[in-house]
């Protein structure tokens, strides 16, 4: 891994974000924007499942309404986290608090993934929202999702902490 | 005399257990930048409304009391914790230009909002309902919007300093 960094370290790409002092605040401010839109977006949706809050709207609705931002927010991190990795490999790869990071988002992507599986079967069987049977399901991906996208965001801002 | 302030509270003794702390600062930062990023995400929600952007079929004055409290909620989680960081080195923080700046925009983006409030808010039952938003809602909208991502990249910036 250290030799991936190291080479990682030397391209021109990773130079070159070395050397322009802006990019990578820049981009971090990107990121962070993004970050916004996924916790908010996934903070609704989940308190939704939970039955807290927004209870006049069907899990359905607020599936169509939230998922495409999710979604289009990911791309938009995936290619921000990309550009930061390149310009400090050393930071970010190998570090316990990014290796957790991607760990846990690769828990909350199936997750939510498993759960819009169940909902769409749900209603290709004709059920106008997900089948009540799988409510309690739903309270139980809500705290697992807004626990690991939580958990998420705080691994992050610990790559800065973290060896 | 608000330097003495300030020497005051960085010896107070929750920001020198902070400063003292090797995990109490990020803890709190943690905590800072989870409620941020919920205060901004949840209030552009509701300025891409007032800027017909999304939520179209939604009534905005709806969305707004189903959003906002959520925003306001994490905004108090955000001042305190803000609060306490800026406590454990008072002094520094205050010198800075982001800092200074950040409070700038916070305080703008809260006249953004108490104009939105006295202009056009005062309709809104009855724009609300329709696909269109005056002029004067995407203003404040827009406005806001931007000054959000202001708070979001000063902040940042401070960590730089």
């Amino acid at each position: 891994l250290q030799d991936f960094i190291n080479w990682l370290g030397d391209t021109p790409a990773s130079l070159t974000i070395q050397k322009v002092f802006w990019i990578i605040p820049t981009v971090q401010i990107v990121h962070i924007l993004a970050i916004s839109v996924v916790l908010a977006s996934m903070a609704m949706f989940d308190l939704r499942l939970l039955g807290v809050a927004g209870k006049r709207h069907s899990i359905v609705s607020l599936s169509h309404r939230f998922m495409p931002w999710l979604w289009g927010a990911l791309i938009v991190l995936a290619a921000t986290g990309s550009i930061l990795i390149i310009g400090e490999p050393n930071r970010a790869l190998g570090n316990v608090a990014f290796l957790s990071k991607m760990g846990l988002l690769a828990v909350a992507i199936i997750v939510t993934l498993i759960f819009q599986r169940i909902l769409k079967r749900d209603l290709e069987n004709g059920s106008s929202d997900l089948a009540a049977p799988h409510l309690a399901l739903a309270k139980i991906t809500g705290v697992i999702s807004l626990a690991l996208w939580l958990g998420i965001a705080v691994a992050g801002r610990l790559i800065a902490y973290a060896g | 005399m608000f330097d003495r302030f300030l020497h005051w509270l960085e010896a107070t003794s929750p920001a020198v257990a902070i400063s003292e702390s090797s995990w109490l600062f990020p803890g709190i930062e943690c905590v800072h930048v989870l409620a941020i990023t919920l205060v901004v995400g949840s209030i552009t929600m509701v300025d891409l409304r007032l800027l017909n952007v999304n939520l179209r079929e939604r009534p905005a004055g709806e969305l707004m009391a189903e959003v906002l409290p959520w925003t306001w909620m994490s905004f108090a989680v955000a001042a305190c914790s803000g609060a306490l960081l800026f406590s454990s080195n008072a002094t520094k923080y205050w010198g800075t230009v982001p800092f200074r700046a950040k409070m700038l925009v916070l305080i703008l983006a809260g006249l953004n909002m108490l104009m939105f409030h006295a202009t056009s808010f005062r309709s809104i039952a009855v724009w609300g309902r329709g696909p269109h938003t005056p002029r004067a809602a995407k203003i404040s909208g827009g406005i806001s919007l931007a000054l959000w991502i202001g708070v979001v990249s000063l902040g940042r910036w401070i960590g730089f300093v």
